[in-house]
């Protein structure tokens, strides 16, 4: 093995451990909202910490693969789109962690019904599960796992794009409940960014492998 | 529209039975730097050579097909013409040792026998020395001999020699592999310079050099032409996994 495939292998290892580590807040933040456990939430926002570390070492990790060994052609496009990956995963972090202090910061726990009404337990399996795929399809370099992420991520914006009518039907009969609706209404937009940058990743894994380029582009 | 200026067609080239280059078919635009690369013995040194007709030197040597020069069969000129529009530059700096620096770059000159008038011979050496960016560097020496430079300067003294005959087009063979890091920088300046007035086809080892100078890139492996695209393309996203084994070092 060259050094230059020594040092991506590591590379990939690193970026898989990161992503674990990013579905295990997002798991979390969405345990912590839905059981209303407070000290969930406190771990997702100190882990935090750890999900910046991982992107700054693997951004420093790149940064030495391309002083030192100067990728090419796969090599060169794996190491972007590890870069890009990277930055996106930790923006899904970022969201994690923005759940957990919502939690930290309500006094009463969610009420099912407004839960179930707006979907937001749904939304959150979807943006958990196409995160999912996006690692499956890059640890198994799986190009139609990636393009099913395109089709998933419609899901969570058509709930997005409900979600102004779900709260404002919910809270004319619950007008009472209107700081947890407008949290959850903040929470379903951080998971519609989920989708957003689950599919930015998808777009990098198929450049890696593919050498194409999608993204702008409206059809997948 | 690019316009071709060398293109081989169906050429292959031997020593004795070994036949090291295997019916290459390349079209080399005016005015662009091209990288040939690839494993030792591929035969990327032997099709340079083939390209001005220095391969027929060597003994035992042949070669079928053709190589055209602005559409023309260099088989059919004559070979020293053909050495004066294609230059070459090779891995070692290689001025004549015991002449001057002025008499370097005006050697091909005297050596076809040609005889200048004073002011045209003073015009050839600055314009030559000019265009390598040596010049500055020179002018006040000129009756040095070109072997006091340093290794740098003395591969441009050996690239104005060619420039100096008026080439066409300018072979290069491991240009910088004997040079220093800045030398070999400066010299791949000048490749961009050069490329305004000549075309450049130069065999490298260096693939990041490749990658830096050059706008087209051809791979060769095992006598034949793998790969020949835009070097953006082959650095990026090469078509032949021969290509990308070996880019990436991955050959075996």
């Amino acid at each position: 093995m060259t050094q230059v495939e020594t040092e991506i292998q590591l590379l990939k290892k690193e970026v898989i451990n990161m992503w674990d580590l990013v579905r295990s807040q997002l798991v979390k933040a969405k345990n912590s909202m839905l059981n209303f456990d407070k000290d969930l939430a406190r771990e997702v926002v100190l882990k935090e910490r750890r999900v910046n570390g991982a992107e700054l070492k693997i951004d420093r990790d790149c940064e030495n693969i391309f002083a030192l060994l100067s990728p090419v052609a796969v090599d060169l496009r794996f190491v972007l789109a590890v870069l890009k990956i990277n930055s996106n995963l930790e923006r899904i972090g970022d969201i994690a962690e923005g759940i957990a202090k919502y939690v930290l910061s309500v006094e009463t726990p969610f009420k099912k019904e407004i839960l179930d009404a707006t979907y937001v337990t749904k939304m959150y399996d979807e943006a958990i599960n196409i995160l999912e795929d996006t690692l499956a399809a890059f640890e198994n370099e799986d190009t139609i796992l990636a393009r099913s992420v395109f089709k998933k991520d419609e899901f969570l914006d058509d709930i997005n794009i409900r979600a102004n009518k779900l709260i404002e039907d919910y809270l004319k009969e619950h007008p009472e409940d209107i700081d947890q609706a407008l949290y959850i209404l903040s929470v379903i937009r951080k998971l519609e960014r989920v989708g957003d940058q689950s599919k930015n990743i998808s777009e990098e894994i198929i450049f890696y492998l593919e050498a194409k380029v999608l993204k702008h582009k409206h059809s997948h | 529209m690019e316009s071709t200026i060398v293109k081989s067609v169906d050429y292959n080239a031997y020593f004795g039975d070994n036949h090291v280059v295997k019916n290459v078919n390349i079209e080399i635009p005016r005015n662009h730097v091209i990288a040939v690369m690839g494993p030792s013995g591929c035969g990327k040194t032997t099709f340079l050579r083939g390209i001005n007709r220095m391969h027929e030197l060597i003994p035992n040597a042949t070669a079928k097909g053709q190589i055209l020069l602005n559409n023309e069969d260099v088989m059919q000129m004559h070979p020293i013409f053909v050495r004066l529009k294609i230059g070459m530059v090779f891995q070692r700096p290689n001025p004549f040792p015991n002449l001057s620096i002025y008499d370097n770059v005006i050697a091909g000159y005297k050596l076809n026998g040609v005889k200048l008038p004073k002011a045209e011979k003073d015009q050839i050496v600055e314009e030559s020395l000019t265009r390598v960016a040596l010049w500055k560097e020179v002018k006040d020496s000129l009756m040095k001999k070109g072997t006091f430079l340093s290794g740098g300067q003395q591969q441009r003294l050996c690239i104005a020699r060619a420039v100096a005959m008026q080439p066409e087009v300018l072979l290069f063979d491991e240009p910088t592999s004997a040079l220093d890091p800045i030398s070999t920088s400066t010299v791949e300046e000048l490749f961009h310079e050069l490329k305004k007035n000549y075309t450049l086809i130069i065999v490298t080892h260096n693939m990041q050099q490749a990658a830096r100078v050059s706008d087209k890139t051809a791979f060769f492996y095992m006598g034949e032409l793998v790969e020949y695209d835009e070097t953006k393309k082959m650095f990026t996203n090469p078509k032949d996994n021969r290509t990308q084994n070996y880019i990436t070092g991955r050959f075996s």
